[in-house]
């Protein structure tokens, strides 16, 4: 099992998915630098967070010209596992891989704290080792993470099951409360059609390891592995 | 030639940024303001001289990067 993990410049998370995935995981990682076309034999891509060309225009708008995104949009094509976290995941949404856009948060801050979140989709390739309805509990650290879309399509990923992760309080119900950005339907990330495409804006990376206080993110790499294993 | 971009929140998106400028007018005591949309505008400058092909190629470069349209809208002038 093999992950690549994008790099843009202005990328920031990109190490710590690369230690997730090699040191905590013990599986092959590799960087990849952005003007690559060669996605290194990858099983699965990680766009990382951070602030790729400095979040100039808005996020993710210029980091889905950068010539990996050619690769990395015939990986998923081809049923590929992709997670954008964070800035990943606004550059999926820029580059059309995943439906809708963000604006910036209803409270006009960047806001940097522990979040819940609902489990809504057990299925993708990363998100299998999660209970469904179970409540994860991980860090978020944006600006822009005020997800948004027109109502038909809102209305197509709730139908379809392709909202992922929705904000929560601890006992899991989704309410306004709890909702750290003002996201239309609590929403913290979606999925494609396929599934084989996720993105969210808490980071999971800064939370899988007992060291730092919290290990639950650490499902969604074992996830990816485990989805490849029944894969094989 | 110069031509102009304005990008600005579709009506019926939220924009949180336009609100807390309206907020922070009315607080001014500029008590007329209704409403504000918060846009960008950019200021372009292209080589040719056929205003209406300058005008078609900034509509390409609003569409494919200037304004994400799913939640902006946008409009372009030709400055004379």
């Amino acid at each position: 099992m093999k992950f690549g993990i994008v790099v843009f410049p202005g990328s920031n998370c990109d190490e710590d998915c690369y230690h997730v995935a090699k040191d905590l995981l013990g599986c092959e990682a590799e960087l990849i630098w952005h003007h690559d076309r060669d996605l290194k034999g990858s099983d699965a891509v990680i766009l990382p967070g951070g602030f790729a060309y400095g979040d100039y225009l808005r996020a993710g708008a210029l980091a889905r010209f950068s010539p990996v995104m050619e690769s990395v949009a015939a990986f998923a094509k081809k049923g590929g596992p992709v997670l954008g976290i964070c800035n990943g995941f606004q550059v999926l949404l820029e580059a059309g891989l995943l439906p809708g856009a963000m604006q910036i948060n209803r409270g006009l801050r960047y806001v940097c704290r522990d979040v819940h979140m609902r489990v809504e989709n057990d299925a993708t390739p990363f998100t299998m080792l999660y209970p469904k309805g179970s409540v994860v509990t991980m860090p978020i650290g944006h600006m822009e993470g005020n997800y948004t879309a027109p109502p038909e399509t809102l209305a197509e990923l709730a139908r379809e099951g392709r909202i992922v992760f929705r904000y929560c309080n601890p006992e899991g119900r989704v309410v306004d409360a709890a909702n750290p950005n003002g996201s239309a339907d609590g929403i913290a990330g979606i999925c494609n059609r396929e599934g084989n495409v996720v993105g969210l804006m808490p980071h999971p990376d800064r939370c899988s390891e007992t060291l730092l206080g919290n290990a639950a993110g650490i499902r969604m790499f074992e996830s990816a592995v485990a989805a490849l294993a029944a894969a094989r | 030639m110069k031509v102009e971009v304005r990008v600005y929140p579709k009506e019926g998106v939220l924009d949180p940024q336009g609100k807390a400028i309206a907020a922070a007018l009315g607080r001014l005591g500029h008590g007329t303001v209704r409403e504000v949309r918060a846009g960008k505008v950019f200021f372009i400058d292209v080589s040719g001289s056929d205003a209406k092909a300058v005008e078609a190629d900034a509509r390409r470069m609003a569409e494919e990067l200037l304004a994400n349209t799913v939640i902006e809208g946008f409009d372009v002038r030709v400055v004379p």
